[in-house]
């Protein structure tokens, strides 16, 4: 036992001393001319430009932008995905013919719709909900179907022994019985949904963490495109831990 | 008296690409009332196709399956069905799995939801009422499902090897319970199994089935010299031996 938790104090203290070794690494070669501070920026500037938005709101602007859509997609995708899996569970014949669209589309490069986006939704948040939209939502209704589509045979005989149908197999089995796979197919779409987003905005918005990281990079300010790289890092995480905790309230009601 | 139910020269084939397995040929027998019927044969001989025809899961494509009117009349399930494995669903409460046929046929309604509580109380599940399925015992877990599929006042129970899933001790435990509660509600079953140990202990009258496809070969009504019948005390009634050599020379015959 305490060789187990020493083990793992250990394991955190390296994890924290690589990150002071990188920061401070970067932040010495750049003040001592080795690095240069221009293009590579410094943890000290990245700091000064993360104070210097917040005091004026700027950045809190761009972040909530960002979430918002993010969010919204994943809600849509959500929503839009469980429906979808829903209808082609019900339809087999739907399903059979569906399905080598869903493939090519789901392993299609989301990315290179984009452009047709802008063209045909316009240089907006349409866009940029789409483009995140289309990253999530072909995998997620395979991925439904599928588990619906696994259920226990036995399960589904049990609904008719009680004199159900097909509705009732559908809300009494099958949605309950795949809540653990929709969770870890939300896990996955999260993050998805704020690629998708991202790649959106650097085509297509005038405010977000991804439009200052094409417009940082435009205009070379370096400090600009490397603080919204950090702050995708927390947002990122943040959200993951979201959806853990979703996770982890419904495991307790169980 | 007329039968409870009557099956009459039921034919039943699966078709599959292949061409069609004819499974039941021109198969008859009848159910009465309070009586527990023992379905043996070889496995794979179509045990569960017979219990889905008389459900109505499937129709037979010749015969008839008649059910006794006093049964078929206002009644919305008059045959309850019991699967090999309990099948209780883990997000749900013991309570919520219990009343899921209910819940399904909308009757939750206090005339339905009483003898639940009761039974719940009598086969002592009430303290678990609120916990997972996954916290009870195997034999808790079948007294479940039975009050499950009991909750719709079926008159006749259908058993598929309700107790295959069981190991051997809790088999024998959970098989003396169903038996008496079964007997203290007046309800008639059709037990299909493949132990002719338990069939003979469990039932009043054995039918053994031939090798696909599937006739009556032979009807084996039971009587032990017992005062009172259940399935333990068959177990060591002096006939026992008897009928277990019958029955086993009518499955290999």
């Amino acid at each position: 036992m305490t060789h187990y938790r020493q083990r793992r104090r250990f394991v955190r203290c390296v994890q924290i001393l690589t990150a002071v070794l990188f920061f401070g690494l970067w932040e010495a070669t750049t003040r001592l001319h080795i690095l240069d501070a221009f293009i590579f920026s410094s943890p000290s500037r990245v700091l000064a430009t993360f104070i210097d938005m917040a005091r004026d709101g700027t950045v809190f602007y761009h972040i909530g932008v960002t979430l918002y859509e993010t969010l919204l997609s994943f809600v849509i995708v959500l929503i839009l995905g469980t429906g979808i899996a829903v209808i082609l569970w019900w339809n087999r014949k739907a399903a059979a013919i569906c399905e080598p669209y869903l493939v090519v589309l789901n392993s299609l490069p989301k990315t290179a719709l984009a452009p047709i986006l802008i063209v045909w939704l316009g240089n907006n948040m349409k866009t940029i909900i789409v483009c995140a939209v289309s990253l999530a939502i072909f995998n997620t209704v395979i991925h439904l179907y599928t588990c619906f589509s696994e259920t226990d045979g036995d399960k589904l005989l049990l609904i008719r022994t009680l004199g159900g149908g097909k509705k009732e197999i559908l809300s009494k089995v099958i949605l309950p019985g795949s809540i653990p796979s929709l969770i870890s197919n939300m896990k996955a779409n999260i993050g998805l949904c704020l690629v998708g987003v991202i790649i959106g905005e650097f085509l297509a918005a005038n405010a977000g963490i991804g439009y200052l990281i094409i417009y940082g990079s435009q205009v070379f300010k370096l400090s600009w495109v490397i603080m919204s790289i950090v702050l995708l890092c927390f947002i990122a995480v943040g959200l993951y831990a979201l959806i853990g905790l979703l996770e982890k309230i419904y495991q307790k009601r169980l | 008296m007329e039968p409870l139910l009557s099956v009459d020269h039921i034919d039943y084939a699966y078709h599959t690409l292949d061409g069609e397995t004819k499974a039941l040929d021109h198969l008859s027998f009848q159910v009465h009332f309070n009586e527990f019927l023992g379905i043996i044969g070889p496995s794979g001989c179509g045990k569960t196709t017979l219990l889905s025809l008389i459900f109505g899961l499937l129709t037979p494509e010749a015969g008839r399956i008649k059910i006794h009117k006093a049964l078929s009349r206002n009644h919305k399930m008059p045959i309850g069905y019991m699967l090999q494995k309990d099948h209780l669903l883990e997000w749900r409460t013991v309570y919520q799995n219990v009343t899921l046929g209910l819940e399904i046929n909308h009757q939750m309604t206090p005339g339905y939801i009483k003898p639940v509580e009761q039974m719940l109380r009598d086969y002592g599940l009430d303290a678990f009422k609120h916990v997972r399925p996954s916290q009870l015992s195997g034999g808790m877990r079948q007294r479940a499902a039975l009050i499950r599929t009991l909750a719709m006042k079926p008159n006749l129970l259908l058993l598929d090897e309700p107790f295959s899933a069981l190991d051997y001790q809790t088999r024998l435990n959970v098989a003396e319970d169903v038996y008496k509660i079964l007997r203290r509600k007046h309800k008639s079953a059709i037990l299909v199994t493949h132990d002719i140990s338990e069939a003979i202990s469990f039932c009043d009258r054995v039918i053994v089935l031939s090798g696909r496809p599937s006739r009556v070969k032979a009807q084996v009504p039971i009587r032990l010299s017992l005062e009172e019948k259940t399935p333990l005390k068959a177990r060591s009634a002096k006939e026992f031996k008897d009928y277990f050599n019958q029955l086993w020379g009518e499955l290999n015959g």
